[in-house]
């Protein structure tokens, strides 16, 4: 029976080495390549027409458009329009490597959590950084809310502190997580349909059926959760609670 | 049912026993000597993504949907103004209406009352001209009886004096015959 990590195994199709550094083309950085093209062509080929009333795929160029500007407008307000371009891009390539992934013998980059943690560590840094800028030394007030007597700090503020470092671990985690759990159990259902035969083989065959579907879901679900978290942590950044 | 029994264990088993060697010779995940690429290629894809969506993608999609937007409102605009304006028209339309029954009245009471000044006026001069030919028929009436009972008295005069001379042989005095008839007539009357 094939082995169900195998299909997160990393393939090097190009090998590249520039001053030490291995930065070949594997397998991952090809679906990343992927995902921006599909992106891509999804929106810019989907609004060509520019018909006033659109046809089913500019509509779904539009509504990806609508669904994350009115998630940005509605978690971040007014000053979260100079980062919906960004947060589109987020959710566009998860959603994309997410669902690319699904497609029998691809590769799912959101199944690497060096990937996902780099997505989460950058919407962090990024974050806090949006947070100091904007609010100078006040920023950090985030971490003693108001109204909290003097005495409680000493405990509070590691709490706070605490969750707000954890933030970008659970949030590449989860992302990680998901995807692999899922990819893992889709394999190790499939490596029993052959092996039961044809009399057994379609209990495990059903599950993945079911489970495909179930994917599906997943890949969207958490496409969504990791933009809305980011969205989230912009508006903390941007109001402060 | 006893087949269940037994299944679901041994399905764990097998499993188990199956997945277990994978994740004991390690997860993929886990190998940083695949870090650097991955790194390397999520940048650069994640950033030339970030430029098409911000410099061509996005601005794209929002222009279609600004137009839209702009259409619709500008169509909703002018079904608001041509609304405006049927309405005007149909106000307008009313207040003709409504002006040209009244001057119809106006008009037909009008000539109600000029047909009915110029029937009473004919019924007037009519009863007039009956009447008048009525007065003019008695006064010819009244001639003829005076005329008639003047010729009555003249007869009875000549029939009085004729049988006063045939009676008494002479002729009457005129005038004893005249005054002897009225005094008869007037006893008469």
């Amino acid at each position: 029976m094939a082995n169900p990590l195998h299909q997160f195994e990393i393939t090097t199709v190009a090998p590249i080495e520039i001053g030490g550094v291995d930065v070949s083309l594997t397998n991952s950085g090809v679906f990343m390549v992927l995902t921006v093209i599909a992106v891509s062509v999804f929106l810019v080929f989907g609004v060509r027409g520019r018909s006033i009333v659109p046809g089913r795929w500019q509509s779904m160029a539009e509504l990806s458009y609508e669904f994350i500007a009115g998630m940005v407008r509605d978690n971040v307000g007014s000053e979260g329009r100079r980062y919906f371009p960004f947060v589109f891009s987020l959710f566009m390539f998860i959603l994309f490597g997410n669902l690319i992934g699904l497609i029998p013998y691809s590769f799912t980059f959101t199944s690497h959590i060096i990937v996902t943690f780099a997505m989460a560590a950058f919407v962090f840094i990024g974050v806090t950084v949006i947070g100091i800028v904007r609010h100078g030394f006040h920023f950090f007030t985030f971490f003693m809310p108001t109204g909290v007597p003097m005495i409680m700090a000493p405990i509070l503020i590691p709490i706070e502190v605490l969750s707000y470092l954890s933030r970008p671990v659970s949030l590449s985690i989860r992302l990680f997580a998901n995807m692999m759990a899922g990819h893992t159990m889709m394999k190790v259902f499939a490596g029993f349909v052959i092996p039961l035969g044809i009399i057994g083989g379609w209990a495990p065959l059903t599950v993945d059926v079911a489970l495909s579907g179930f994917e599906f879901l997943v890949a969207f679900l958490q496409a969504y959760v990791f933009t809305i978290l980011t969205c989230l942590y912009l508006n903390d950044a941007i109001h402060l609670h | 049912m006893r087949k269940s029994t037994w299944g679901l264990p041994a399905l764990t088993i097998a499993v188990s026993g199956y997945v277990a060697p994978a994740f004991a010779a390690g997860l993929p995940q886990l190998d940083a000597s695949k870090f650097a690429p991955q790194l390397v290629w999520l940048v650069i894809t994640f950033a030339v993504l970030y430029v098409l969506m911000s410099r061509v993608a996005l601005p794209k999609i929002g222009s279609v949907l600004a137009a839209r937007k702009d259409r619709i409102e500008g169509n909703l605009e002018r079904a608001q103004t041509l609304k405006a304006d049927a309405q005007a028209l149909a106000d307008a339309y009313e207040q003709a209406i409504a002006e040209a029954r009244q001057n119809a009245q106006g008009v037909v009471a009008e000539a109600r009352n000029t047909m009915s000044a110029d029937a009473s006026s004919r019924h007037d001069e009519l009863n007039e001209r009956l009447s008048a030919k009525v007065t003019a028929a008695e006064q010819r009436i009244a001639k003829a009886t005076q005329e008639a009972v003047a010729g009555v008295r003249d007869l009875a005069l000549d029939v009085a004096a004729t049988a006063a001379e045939r009676l008494t042989g002479d002729a009457p005095d005129g005038k004893a015959v005249s005054a002897a008839v009225d005094a008869v007539l007037k006893e008469r009357d």
